[in-house]
This record gives structure tokens, sequence and C-alpha cells, in this order.
């Protein structure tokens, strides 16, 4: 009985790791399947459910990425002024901000393909970038690449590039606006207020 | 009819001219950066969500809902088909022959098996698609840096991808050279232009919802696409280290 229980601590043990551990081009190849593997099957997301969406988004994409790390890249020099729990605020408000209207990606979904690119790293290496490519009949395919960093909790998504366009540098010149005009806690309160009236849609979306 | 679109086009141009001339010089202060023209900028964005909510859009919008999949794939194709002529033509002028060559390969394959570019039987083959355009083969050739400007109907651009865009129609075999009929080509620019529209119509909501100011996330993701762009989809990285 010991024995059993002692193999399975380890086993699962050994699984944690291997999962950590994972290649970084493995771990986008692995989530982006298994994410429209859903999307096939669920007429619903295909039908424009938003908040299925985000539900999946949040289950099986958020915990690989570092928001933390995001929010910094997209807030840029000022996030030193920021303190810690402003940042952490910021994190959070950005994170929500981003799920929420990439989610909304999924329910335009019509057949693409993901095609995975060529992926090389050196053994010591903790910053990569994972490049893929979107098809869809009739349309250009489209650029799709993932900055990861390596941390103690395995591999982690720090940026996503859609057809050369920083989904989190993008915000830059917006975040600097909205800190000139009202310091960290004037951006804190924007992204907030975003965040409501697109919480207000859902809403109404839902009532429907 | 020929005249009238060159004396068109030669004024369009002398606008630009101005415009270069009078805008040409470098940003001066850090805060005005990439967009020195902002005002005026905003001005044309504003009228062109009014011109797209009212007309544009609902034009895409029906097109993209009568038009079947497979003859949606057909338009993009044949205009893809076109494209590959202006693709090989500046990969040439950047210095890129063997890119150029994979170019006319592609287009000798799928204008002549692809059925005037309707499939893109060349992709299949493995023949690589590029993106060129005039904008980029100045970029490549030294103009890097660019200040923004927004167009109506032509939407984003920079003064540089401004006088690129004079340079690809007139090179382009859509707006010139193969067709004698002016309501073919009109056909064909009108079709273009709702196709790429309605191409677009997916990202729009995400935009609306994403951006805090939608002029600036529209403006930044055109620049960015951009360097993207000339580097050929792998531009070197922007030093963002924060520590």
């Amino acid at each position: 009985m010991m024995k059993k229980l002692i193999a399975l601590v380890f086993a699962t043990l050994f699984s944690t790791l291997a999962l950590a551990q994972e290649a970084p081009d493995a771990l986008i190849k692995q989530v982006t399947e298994e994410v429209l593997e859903i999307v096939r099957k669920d007429r619903s997301i295909q039908n424009g459910d938003a908040k299925k969406a985000i539900d999946l988004v949040d289950a099986k994409v958020i915990p690989h990425f570092n928001f933390q790390h995001m929010a910094a890249l997209a807030v840029g020099k000022d996030w030193r002024k920021a303190s810690p729990q402003q940042q952490q605020q910021l994190a959070s408000e950005f994170k929500t901000l981003l799920v929420r209207t990439y989610s909304n990606a999924l329910t335009s979904y019509k057949d693409q393909k993901v095609i995975y690119k060529p992926f090389r790293m050196n053994a010591g290496d903790t910053d990569v970038l994972v490049r893929t490519e979107v098809h869809q009949p009739g349309n250009k395919p489209v650029q799709l690449d993932y900055s990861l960093e390596k941390l103690d909790a395995g591999w982690k998504v720090y940026d996503v590039n859609v057809a050369g366009i920083s989904l989190v540098t993008n915000y830059r010149d917006q975040f600097g606006q909205e800190i000139r005009n009202g310091g960290i806690d004037g951006l804190i309160k924007a992204i907030a207020a975003k965040n409501k009236a697109l919480e207000g849609n859902l809403a109404k979306a839902d009532g429907k | 009819m020929m005249n009238r679109s060159v004396t068109w086009k030669s004024r369009v141009a002398v606008v630009l001219a101005a415009g270069i001339i009078a805008s040409g010089g470098p940003a001066l202060a850090d805060d005005v950066g990439h967009d020195p023209l902002e005002g005026f900028n905003r001005a044309m964005f504003a009228v062109n969500e009014g011109l797209d909510t009212v007309a544009i859009k609902p034009v895409a919008q029906v097109y993209d809902f009568v038009t079947p999949l497979p003859v949606r794939a057909g338009v993009g194709d044949f205009f893809g088909n076109i494209a590959d002529f202006r693709n090989a033509l500046n990969n040439a002028l950047q210095g890129k022959l063997a890119d150029a060559g994979t170019d006319i390969g592609r287009l000798l394959i799928n204008s002549t098996i692809g059925i005037f570019g309707l499939f893109d039987v060349a992709s299949e083959l493995g023949l690589e698609k590029h993106d060129e355009d005039f904008g980029q083969t100045l970029a490549v050739w030294g103009w890097d840096d660019s200040s923004f400007l927004y167009w109506p109907l032509l939407g984003p651009r920079t003064v540089r991808d401004t006088g690129g865009w004079i340079v690809d129609i007139n090179t382009d075999p859509t707006w010139g050279t193969i067709n004698k009929s002016v309501a073919v080509r009109n056909s064909l620019v009108a079709l273009r232009f709702v196709d790429v529209r309605a191409a677009l119509l997916p990202t729009d909501k995400v935009v609306e919802e994403a951006a805090l100011d939608k002029y600036a996330y529209v403006r930044d993701a055109y620049l960015q696409r951009r360097r993207n762009q000339i580097f050929d989809g792998r531009p070197p990285r922007i030093d963002d280290s924060l520590d």
C-alpha cells in the first residue's frame, strides 16, 4: 500500500516536472490544438458565445501567461514608478482586458489551420520566440508569434504578435497618454472603466 | 479615358508631394514622435469612421453574407495572383532576386494551371507567398522613418507609404495595363476594395473593444505591422529591457 502511494506521489511529481520542463514550442502546440479542438466541437462558441470563449481561455490559456511581465512591457519606462501594489492592479486589469477582447477571436473561428514553424533553441536559452501561422482559404496566412520566458514554474508567454503587431506593446502610447493625464492610478482607473464597459456589453448580450 | 486617369493621378501626386515637403522634416519633440500631424490625422480618421459606418461596412457585410466561402477564396486568390506581380517587382528592386524568381514562378503557375489566378496552386506546390510593395522598397532603400498619415478611404499610411502606394497603383495590372475597359477596371478595383474590407470585419470588434483610444491603437498597429513587413516578418527586437 505504502509502496503504491509513494509510486503515485513520484509519478505525479515527475509528470508535473515534465510539464514544466516541456519545450516551449511543444507547449504552444499542445495548448493551441487543445483549444481549437474544443472550439471545433462547440457550436455555441462558433455562434458567438463570448462568455463561453472567455471561460475556455481562462481555463486553458491563462495559466501559461505571465501578466506581470506583459503589463510591464505595455507600460514601458513608467512601470518602475508604480508601487508593487499598483503593479499588481495593473497586471490584473490588463489581464482582464486582454482576455475579454481576444477571446472574441475564437468566436470568429472558421476552419483556420495553424502551421507551426520550425523551432530552434540553444540549451541555456531562457527567452525564445515560437512562430506559427494561421491559414484560411482565400486570405493571406497570418503570422502568429509567441515570446516565452523560462521561469521556475516553466515556460510562460509574455508577448503575442499578430501579423507583426504586438498585442502588448501596441498599448504603450495609449497607456503613456493616460499616465500623463492622471498618473499610474489614472491608468488603472481607465483600464478598469474599459473592463466595466465590456462587462456591461457581455451582460447585455447574455440577456438577449 | 487614359488621359483622364493620368491627370487625376498626377494631381494626387502633386498634392501629396506638397504634403511630403510640408511634413518631411524630422519630428522635433519627443512627444510628437512618429505622428507630428496628429490633429489632421484624427480629423481624417473621424471622417473615415463616418464613411465606413454609413457606406463601406454595410456593403462589406452584405458581400460577406452572400458570398459563399469558395467564391471568397477564389476572389482572394485572384487578387493575390495579381499582387504577385507587385511582389516580384519589389523583391527585385530590393535585391532579393531569389524571392522575385519565386514570385514570377507563382504568377506563371497560378495564371495558367490556377485558371487566371482563381486557385493558388503555387502555394500547394510549396512556393512561398510574399508581401511586398513600393513603400517597403523605399524603406529598404533607406527611408526607414516616416511620419504617420491617415487618409479617408485609403486609411492608415505614412508619408513614405503614400508615395509607395502611388507607385503601386501605377504598376498594378488591375489599374492599368491588362484591361482596356474602364468599366471592367472600376469593377475590379471596387470588388477588391470590398473584399479587403470584408476580410477585416472580424477584427472590427476586437479593435473596438481592445482600444482605450481607437485612433492610437490603429496607428500603432499599422506602424508595427509595416515594420514587420519591411523586415519580412523578422524585425530586430527593440530593446525593451526594463531593468
